[in-house]
């Protein structure tokens, strides 16, 4: 099965079955005699007849073509790609989590709202902030939800003419795309040559139609943003908010919280920072604080305890209403509870240490074979930006990262931030040994060496795996979505 | 040490010299000393295995899983038979612990599936594409609601009443944001309201969106709909389906419809209280560039090969920043998996035989329950695996005494919809048998 190569489509064979249902209990009937035939499809289902083997084999195979955290190291810079305890995958499995109905009476769901609580408590006191919504769905639906807090801030006080949403250009692109979608207007600023907010272009941004600020600290270069103090004046004394992306929280639990850095509201990764697996792109979960001055805006529900109950509270008439079916990813929030447990203050602080330690120790260890634009200390990760004197080579940061692959890594998140020409962004988490970071830094020396004795061996890269620079510009021109046989 | 922390004090030392520093503390340096936080967290210090087990068994055991109980709740969460081998598969920490596809060398496991995810999605509901899936079915109505309005540039959106009351929820909360104007359509006899939505399409409509089957679980007539929805100028048609009832009625995309939306957690995910779940969206040819979230393509690599790459969006970091229509950048990937495993288990046959023994047995329980006249039908359309009735029994009373013989009863419908104040909504599928069926009726017969 080595080179496996099928769709699940390719497998069909007419007459096979991979499921038995217990036969029907009741008088059968003619679904036609049930409902009325306009409605009723004649057709043959286009679905694939297969039996159970076959399933297993299939996707077991498919499973053997994808890179995992349990593969091997994962220094994907601003996703944390930190280990996905097991334990985690077995309490969110526990029956009395996993077969539990969103609308079943309040005495029913009693665990549920207990974790749901803890958890908010954990959370706003890891981040410093009074209250937290649990409902976003991921990173992206936390600042879409943060950012329309702000808007309803402004509007109750009936302060509408604040319109804009200032921005670093080091930001995910992310927040400028949030904004624009909570109808705001875009202010871009440009970043001091260290990568830092540059304090003067932030004074002659802000004005009477400033509505907020949204940053990451540390920001998207790793870099911890000393002004923050002043930042925060700034901001606070045009009337506006200031917005928190919690996309690299990792670097500062127990070490510093946005809630004292000045911040009002702020979203987490809870798929990066607390662990829960990204799934190949999901589901994650995106939580958002706030300070007291936004909690009457909150999404409904929120769990609250009346007496010795808990209870899910939509009594909160200045609410934005709701952003998702339900109260959230429940089954990620047991994940991240059962972590934060696991871990404890002390670990939780701990984890934020070492997740540093080890993307300094990369720093140190590479700068003198690739290129770091910014020469300081860093926070949880680096970026680099290409390979030193790679004008002679020509090799790019794109063949770094495929030649990574042959041997045995993921590669590092790639042109990201844009403000850092040919970046190659590298965050390794705490969760990963001296070991393993000594046998990285060494894959990435041996391809700082032969960009110089052998370019073309790694930009023809990659060599050894599955398939090799699949075509994107082909995908994107002629459209193929969908299997048609 | 910690389990997942394994740097030793000799380690760190090592790594603390190559960086040129002395103490751990030096790492945090750039932050400033009015910011840095001097006092340990206030929560619990770390626990072991054996203790957080306990302690999370005991927070779980304080609810009532369904394992335990009779279920006819649904109103948009259901309790259908989950094949086993789903869970092994997503179990396969190769799916679990990958990040979101971006090199496509090692990621083809899911990149695949992603494809044949696209694939069935798309033939079920008989649309020309569909996406790598969304956050849940009432975020997939706004998406599509905020799709429709950049393909059609107007910022009209007219919603039925009949949709998920959560859902028109959602869509106030991002219309608000967005500037867009959203009008509710009535229902008339539990569907939407014909020709009150004739009255409400102009030129200025960007979307008409419906349920179907709709939340009181009526079958609505989505051809019909269309064709008034049509009548708008480049006004989208949306329509939000249960994915288990196309196991037996028709294809959305052979009525008319131009983009398809719904929850796919009835395709083997867990309750979970409400999450993850799924959100997928379909569309026709016409809607495939503006399509939002991912979505994966076939292709060639170097050598020929078929392959698979996202294609046709930028990556999150590149999202396309202020212009953008949706900021969404992830899917939900593991329950794509699910739900792909789902489909092609139960496959061709399967997924009939699962909407088919849904809807025999909720019309048996409709007839059983409506039998004697205590309970009358709320409204009288024809439905799928949800139908509401109606008493002079006080229905929170009803559920108390239900409960009692561990089964949980319907849907309140007096808590969205104060006209139906006593209607209960109930959810049959095929996992019910007809005990635990005669024994719901006869307790409602008794009571």
């Amino acid at each position: 099965m080595r080179n496996y190569e099928k769709l699940i489509f390719e497998l069909s064979k007419p007459g096979r079955k991979a499921y038995m249902l217990p036969p029907l209990d009741i008088e059968d009937k003619e679904i036609k005699d049930l409902i009325p035939a306009e409605f009723v499809n004649d057709e043959e289902l286009n679905l694939p007849e297969l039996f159970e083997v076959d399933v297993i084999r299939h996707y077991t195979n498919l499973s053997n073509k994808n890179y995992g955290l349990d593969t091997g190291f994962y220094p994907l810079g601003s996703c944390t790609m930190k280990y996905n305890p097991k334990i985690n995958e077995d309490t969110a499995r526990y029956d009395g989590f996993a077969n539990i109905h969103p609308l079943q009476p309040e005495d029913c769901i009693q665990g549920s709202l207990q974790l749901m609580s803890e958890l908010e408590k954990s959370l706003c006191e890891i981040a410093g902030m009074d209250r937290m919504t649990l409902q976003p769905a991921a990173g992206a639906h936390g600042e879409l939800t943060g950012i329309m807090l702000v808007k309803a801030y402004h509007e109750d006080r009936g302060d509408e003419k604040r319109n804009k949403i200032i921005v670093p250009d080091s930001a995910h692109g992310t927040n400028p795309a949030t904004a624009a979608m909570a109808g705001y207007k875009i202010v871009e600023i440009k970043s001091t040559k260290d990568g830092l907010v540059d304090l003067e272009a932030l004074k002659a941004a802000v004005g009477d139609d400033t509505a907020g600020l949204m940053l990451t600290n540390p920001n998207t270069l790793g870099l911890f943003d000393r002004g923050i103090k002043e930042i925060a004046q700034i901001v606070h004394d045009a009337g506006g908010l200031l917005y928190y992306d919690g996309a690299n929280m990792n670097a500062i639990m127990g070490h510093a919280r946005p809630g004292d850095m000045g911040f009002d509201v702020v979203h987490y990764n809870i798929h990066k920072t607390f662990s829960t697996p990204h799934g190949g792109g999901g589901p994650g979960s995106g939580p958002v604080g706030v300070k007291n001055i936004l909690v009457d805006y909150l999404p409904v529900p929120m769990v609250n305890k009346k007496g010795e109950k808990y209870f899910l509270d939509y009594d909160y008439p200045k609410t934005i209403g709701k952003v998702k079916d339900f109260y959230g990813h429940f089954g990620i929030m047991v994940r991240a509870y059962t972590y934060i447990l696991t871990m404890g203050s002390d670990g939780i602080k701990r984890a934020s240490t070492m997740a540093v330690l080890n993307a300094n120790y990369i720093m140190s260890k590479l700068k003198d074979y690739y290129n770091l634009p910014i020469d300081t200390q860093y926070m949880h990760e680096v970026v680099f930006g290409g390979l030193k004197g790679s004008s002679l080579s020509e090799v790019t940061t794109l063949d770094i990262a495929k030649r990574l692959l042959d041997l045995g890594y993921h590669p590092p998140t790639i042109y990201f931030p844009l403000i850092i020409n040919q970046a190659l962004m590298i965050e390794p988490t705490e969760t990963e040994s001296k070991e393993t970071l000594d046998e990285f830094i060494e894959a990435m020396i041996q391809i700082a060496k032969e960009a110089e004795s052998d370019p073309q061996l790694v930009k023809s890269a990659p060599h050894n795996t599955l398939v090799r620079r699949p075509d994107e510009v082909k995908a994107a021109r002629d459209i193929n979505v969908k299997y048609e046989g | 040490m910690h389990p997942y922390l394994p740097a030793t004090p000799e380690d760190i030392k090592e790594m603390l010299e190559s960086i040129g520093l002395e103490s751990l503390d030096q790492l945090f340096d750039d932050i400033p000393k009015d910011v840095y936080f001097n006092r340990e967290l206030d929560m619990p210090k770390a626990k072991s295995e054996l203790e957080v087990t306990t302690y999370l068994k005991g927070l779980a055991n304080k609810n009532c899983s369904l394992s335990n109980l009779t279920s006819f709740l649904g109103a948009g969460a259901y309790d259908h038979y989950i094949p086993s081998i789903v869970d092994h598969i997503i179990s396969r920490s190769e799916f679990y612990t990958s990040y979101t596809p971006y090199q496509p060398e090692i990621s083809q496991g899911t990149l695949q599936y992603i494809f044949e995810f696209q694939t069935l999605i798309a033939n079920l509901t008989g649309m020309d594409a569909a996406n790598a899936s969304l956050y849940d079915g009432g975020t997939a109505i706004v998406e599509a609601a905020l799709m429709a309005s950049a393909y059609s540039k107007k910022d009209e959106i007219i919603i039925s009443k009949s949709v998920k009351p959560d859902a028109r929820r959602i869509l106030h909360t991002y219309a608000h944001a967005q500037n867009l104007k959203v009008i509710e359509v009535d229902i008339k006899d539990g569907a939407t309201d014909i020709e009150a939505l004739k009255g409400l399409v102009t030129d200025d409509t960007a979307a008409v969106i419906v349920q179907s089957p709709n939340f009181f679980g009526i079958i609505e007539d989505l051809k019909a709909l269309g064709e008034v929805a049509h009548k708008g100028k480049k006004t989208t048609f949306v329509a939000s389906v249960d994915p288990i009832s196309l196991g037996i009625l028709k294809k959305p995309g052979d009525l008319g419809v131009d983009v398809v939306v719904g929850e796919g957690q009835a395709m083997g995910m867990t309750l979970s209280f409400g999450g993850p779940y799924l959100g997928f969206m379909a569309v026709n040819k016409a809607y495939i560039r503006k399509i939002p979230g991912r979505i994966v393509g076939q292709t060639e690599d170097l050598d020929g090969k078929r392959s698979f790459v996202l294609t046709l969006t930028a990556r999150e970091q590149h999202i396309r920043r202020e212009k953008a229509t949706s900021n969404i950048c992830s899917n939900q990937g593991l329950n794509a998996l699910a739900a792909t495993v789902y489909m092609v288990t139960l496959g061709k046959e399967g997924l009939r035989e699962v909407a088919e023994q849904s809807a025999k047995k909720a019309h048996y329980a409709f007839e059983q329950m409506t039998k004697s006249g205590k309970y009358k039908p709320l409204f009288n359309k024809p439905f799928f695996k949800e139908f509401a009735v109606t008493s002079d029994v006080d229905s929170a009373k009803l559920n108390d005494e239900l409960r009692k013989v561990d089964i949980l009863g319907g849907y309140d419908l007096g808590k969205s919809y104060p006209q139906f104040e006593g209607g209960v909504l109930y959810a049959v599928t095929e996992k019910r048998t007809k005990e635990e069926i005669d024994k719901l009726t006869s307790v409602m017969e008794g009571i």
